[in-house]
C-alpha cells in the first residue's frame, strides 16, 4: 500500500517536471529515484520543459535517459485524472474526404494499409439511404478486447481510453476476434518505420509500430496530455468529428464547442451496435440534413479506394 | 519376477523393440522429410513475418488454429476413450487401449505448437506466465493444457509400468542391453506382487476417472475461447459440449485408422480382430449421432431465426463454403452412421473408410467454424485487397500442417521402439491368465 502510494507520487512528480523531453530529463528525477547526490560543475545548460519553458540547470544534473525506459509504459496505464473522453461523429457532415485517415497514419507512422480510423460505406437496409461511417476505436467501457488479453497488453484507463502496449503484446490476436467492430489491425510484416534516435516508447502515441503486434486507435492520448485535439479531429475539413469530455459535458470539433447532452438530445445521438453491450465511448449523430450527398464521397478517391467500395460494400443492403 | 503364461504374447507384440525393419526406416524417413519441409516453412515465416501466411486482419486465425483445435480434440478424445474403456472394464478393450492413450499424449504435445506458429511474437511467450491475467480464456487454456499434460502422462506411464516390468524380466526375446537397463529404471521395481498390483490398479482407476473429467473441462475451455466472443457463429451456448462430442468423434476415427495401420504393419491380425473394429465402430456410430444432433441444432437455430449476422453467416456457408459444408456436416456424419449402422456394410475396410471420412470431415467442420465467422464481421469487410476479404492458406501453412501430421507418425514410430503398442499386461488380464 505504502509502496503503491509513493510510487504514484513519484510518477506525479515526474509528470510535473516534465519528462516529456524524451532524451534528457532533469537530474532531480534521478535524485528522487534515489541514486546519488549530484555534484556541481558550475557549468549551466538550457533545457526546454514539457510546458515550453526554458530553464537553466547544472550540466552535471543532466542525465541521459535510455531509449528502452519503461517509465512511459507505466504512466500511460493511468489516465488523465477526472476525465472521461468521448467522441461524437456527425454523419451528416462526413463526405469521405479521408483526411482523418491520412493524418492518423502520418502521426502514428502507420503503413498505408493500416487504418486505425476507417471509413465504411454503410447501407442498413435495402430501401434506406447509404451513408459514410468513420470508425475509430470505440474505446468501449466494457471492452471485450481488454477482457480476453492474456498478458494485460491492452488495458482500459480511468479516463476511458483503451491502449495497447506494443512491448507487452504477444500477438495472439484474441483481441482482434473479441472486438466486434474490427477496430484492430495486426502488423503482419516489419512496418519499417524510422523513429528519431532519441524517441522514448510511449503507448499513448504508440510509435514505432512493432511487427507481430496488434495496433489500434489510441484517441491520440499523447495530444490529450497537451490539451490538444486528436489528429483526426484536427484534420477533418468538414468538422464532422467532435471530441470532448463527458465530465465537462462538452465536445468540440475545433471550430465550435457544444454541450454534449444537448447535442445528443437535439440530434438524437446513438451508439453503433448498442445491442452488443460493449458501451462504446463514440457516439454518432444520424445522417439527416446532410451537407453532402453520399455520391460526393466517391469523388476524388484513388482507384483503389473506389474499387474497395464498389466491390465489397455496402453488404448489408443485400436481401 | 513377472511370469507371463502366454509366451507368444511377448513375442508377437514387440516386433519393433527387438529389431528394426527396413520398412520402419523407410516410413520414418518419409515422415522426417515432410517434417523438415515444415521446419523450412517455419524458418520462412519467422524470417519474413506472418505476411507469408494467408492470415490477414479479418481472418486472424487460420488453419493453425484449426489444427490446434483438431489435435487437442484428438488428445482429449484419446483421454476420454481410454478413461471410459478402463473404468467400465470393457473386456474387448485390451488391444486398443494403448493406442488411445498414445493418441492422447502425442496429440497433446503437438497441438500447442500450432498456437506457437500463430502468435506474432514467439519471443514473448514467457509473458503468458510473467503477466498472466485470469480473466482471459487463454490463461484458462494455458492452465488447463498443462494440467491435462501432467494427468495424461501419468496415466500413460501407469499403464506402461507392467509392460516395462515384463520386458525387463522376459527371456523369450532378445532385447539390447541398454533397453533392458532402461526398462529396469522405468519399471520402478514392479514385481507383480498382489499388493503392487492392487496399488497400481487403484492408481490407474483414479487417474482414469480424473482424465475423463479433465478432458471434458479442458476441451470446454478451448471451446469457450470462441464462445465468449460476440462473433456470429461462435457466440453459442452449446459450444462446450459440442466441441467435446466432436473431439471424441475425431479421436474414435483416428483410433480405428491406427488400429488398421499397425495391425497391418506389425501383423497383429490375431489380436486386433473384426470384433474390435465393430466395437469401436459402434462407438463411432453413437458419437456420430450425438455430434450430428449438436451440429444440426446449432445451425438450425441460427438459420431459422432472422438475426442479421447469423443470416449473413449462414448465407456465406451455403454459398462460398457449400461443398465443404456438405462434406463436413452431412457426409462426414451420415456415412459413418450408414456404414456402421447397417450390419451388411460392416467390414473392416468399410469401417476404416468411415473413420477416414469422419476424421477429415471433422477437420473441415473446424475450418468452417473458424474461418467463415472471421470473414463475416459485424462491420462489412471493405477492402481492395482480396486476400483481406477471403482467406486462403498458403503453402507455409499447409507445410506446417503436414509437419504436424508427420511428427505424430514420428512419435508413434519412436514409441513403438520402446513400448509395445498393444499392452501385453492388458492382454494377459483379458485372457485371464493371471489372477490379481
Amino acid at each position: 500500500m505504502v509502496n503503491d502510494k509513493s510510487d504514484k507520487s513519484r510518477r506525479k512528480f515526474l509528470k510535473n517536471i516534465g519528462t516529456g523531453l524524451g532524451a534528457i530529463s532533469i537530474g532531480g528525477a534521478s535524485a528522487i529515484a534515489g541514486n546519488k547526490i549530484i555534484g556541481s560543475s558550475g557549468e549551466k545548460v538550457r533545457v526546454l520543459t514539457a510546458e515550453g519553458k526554458v530553464v537553466e540547470v547544472d550540466k552535471d544534473a543532466l542525465k541521459e535517459l535510455k531509449r528502452e525506459t519503461n517509465e512511459r509504459r507505466e504512466t500511460a496505464r493511468e489516465g488523465i485524472p477526472n476525465r472521461k473522453f468521448i467522441m461524437v461523429i456527425d454523419l451528416a457532415k462526413c463526405a469521405n474526404a479521408r483526411k482523418c485517415v491520412e493524418a492518423c497514419q502520418e502521426g502514428h507512422m502507420l503503413p498505408k494499409d493500416h487504418e486505425w480510423i476507417k471509413l465504411y460505406s454503410i447501407q442498413d437496409a435495402e430501401h434506406t439511404a447509404p451513408y459514410w461511417l468513420p470508425r475509430p476505436c470505440f474505446h468501449c467501457d466494457n471492452p471485450l478486447c481488454v477482457s480476453v488479453c492474456p498478458v494485460g497488453a491492452t488495458y482500459k484507463r480511468d479516463d476511458g481510453i483503451v491502449l495497447v502496449d506494443s512491448k507487452r503484446c504477444i500477438g495472439c490476436k484474441f483481441c482482434m476476434t473479441g472486438c466486434p467492430y474490427s477496430a484492430r489491425s495486426f502488423h503482419w510484416k516489419d512496418p519499417e518505420a524510422e523513429v528519431p534516435e532519441d524517441h522514448v516508447y510511449d503507448p499513448e502515441l504508440n510509435i514505432p509500430p512493432v511487427e507481430g503486434t496488434v495496433g489500434k486507435c489510441v484517441f491520440c492520448a499523447d495530444k490529450l496530455r497537451n490539451n490538444e485535439l486528436p489528429r483526426c479531429v484536427q484534420a477533418c475539413p468538414m468538422g464532422a468529428l467532435y471530441f470532448g469530455d463527458l465530465v465537462e459535458d462538452a465536445i468540440t470539433n475545433g471550430a465550435e464547442t457544444l454541450r454534449f447532452s444537448e447535442t445528443m438530445e437535439q440530434k438524437h445521438g446513438y451508439r453503433y451496435l448498442e445491442e452488443l453491450g460493449t458501451h462504446p465511448s463514440v457516439y454518432y449523430l444520424p445522417p439527416v440534413n446532410r451537407l453532402f450527398d453520399y455520391d460526393s464521397g466517391m469523388e476524388g478517391l484513388s482507384e483503389q479506394d473506389r474499387k474497395r467500395y464498389k466491390d465489397t460494400g455496402p453488404r448489408d443492403a443485400k436481401k | 519376477m513377472i511370469e507371463i503364461k502366454n509366451k507368444s504374447l511377448v513375442h508377437d507384440l514387440t516386433p519393433e523393440i527387438v529389431s528394426t525393419s527396413r520398412k520402419w526406416y523407410f516410413i520414418f524417413g518419409i515422415f522426417v522429410i515432410i517434417w523438415a519441409v515444415g521446419i523450412y516453412a517455419l524458418v520462412q515465416q519467422i524470417d519474413k513475418g506472418h505476411i507469408v501466411t494467408g492470415m490477414r486482419d479479418n481472418v486472424v486465425w487460420g488453419i493453425y488454429i484449426v489444427n490446434f483445435i483438431f489435435f487437442m480434440g484428438l488428445s482429449y478424445a484419446g483421454a476420454l476413450i481410454s478413461g471410459v474403456l478402463h473404468l467400465f472394464k470393457s473386456n474387448w478393450r485390451a488391444p486398443v487401449i494403448r493406442f488411445a492413450e498414445l493418441i492422447t499424449v502425442i496429440s497433446l504435445c503437438i497441438g500447442p505448437f500450432f498456437i506457437f506458429f500463430c502468435i506474432g511474437r514467439l519471443d514473448r511467450l514467457p509473458f503468458l506466465f510473467a503477466f498472466p491475467r485470469i480473466q482471459s480464456p487463454i490463461t484458462w487454456d494455458v492452465i488447463a493444457i498443462i494440467t491435462d499434460l501432467f494427468g495424461c502422462f501419468i496415466f500413460l506411464y501407469l499403464s506402461l509400468i507392467e509392460d516395462f516390468a515384463i520386458l525387463r524380466d522376459t527371456t523369450d526375446i532378445t532385447i539390447k542391453p541398454w533397453k533392458k537397463k532402461l526398462y529396469r529404471i522405468l519399471a520402478l521395481g514392479y514385481l507383480g506382487t498382489e499388493k503392487q498390483y492392487k496399488i497400481l490398479s487403484q492408481a490407474k482407476n483414479i487417474m482414469a476417472a480424473m482424465i475423463i473429467a479433465i478432458a471434458i473441462i479442458v476441451y470446454s475451455v478451448l471451446a469457450w475461447i470462441f464462445g465468449v466472443t460476440l462473433q456470429p457463429g461462435w457466440h453459442s451456448t452449446i459450444f462446450g459440449p459440442y466441441f467435446v462430442i466432436a473431439a471424441v468423434f475425431s479421436g474414435t476415427g483416428l483410433l480405428i485408422i491406427l488400429m488398421q495401420l499397425f495391425r497391418k504393419i506389425y501383423r497383429l491380425e490375431k489380436y486386433i480382430t473384426k470384433k474390435h473394429f465393430i466395437n469401436v465402430g459402434v462407438l463411432l456410430l453413437i458419437i456420430a449421432a450425438f455430434y450430428g444432433y449438436f451440429t444440426f441444432s446449432d445451425y438450425l437455430t441460427k438459420w431459422y431465426g432472422s438475426v442479421k449476422m447469423d443470416k449473413i453467416l449462414i448465407d456465406k456457408l451455403f454459398e462460398d463454403y457449400y461443398l465443404m459444408f456438405i462434406f463436413a456436416n452431412y457426409l462426414g456424419i451420415l456415412i459413418p452412421i450408414i456404414i456402421v449402422g447397417i450390419p451388411r456394410f460392416r467390414t473392416i475396410r468399410n469401417i476404416v473408410i468411415a473413420a477416414v471420412i469422419a476424421l477429415v470431415g471433422l477437420w473441415f467442420n473446424r475450418y468452417i467454424i473458424v474461418v467463415p465467422t472471421l470473414e463475416s464481421p459485424f462491420l462489412p469487410i471493405q477492402d481492395f485487397r482480396m486476400d483481406f476479404v477471403k482467406y486462403s492458406p498458403t503453402w507455409i501453412e499447409w507445410a506446417l500442417t503436414a509437419a504436424g501430421v508427420s511428427i505424430f507418425g514420428i512419435f508413434m514410430m519412436l514409441v513403438s521402439k520402446l513400448a509395445p503398442l498393444v499392452s501385453i499386461s492388458e492382454m494377459e488380464d483379458s485372457e485371464d491368465n493371471r489372477k490379481p
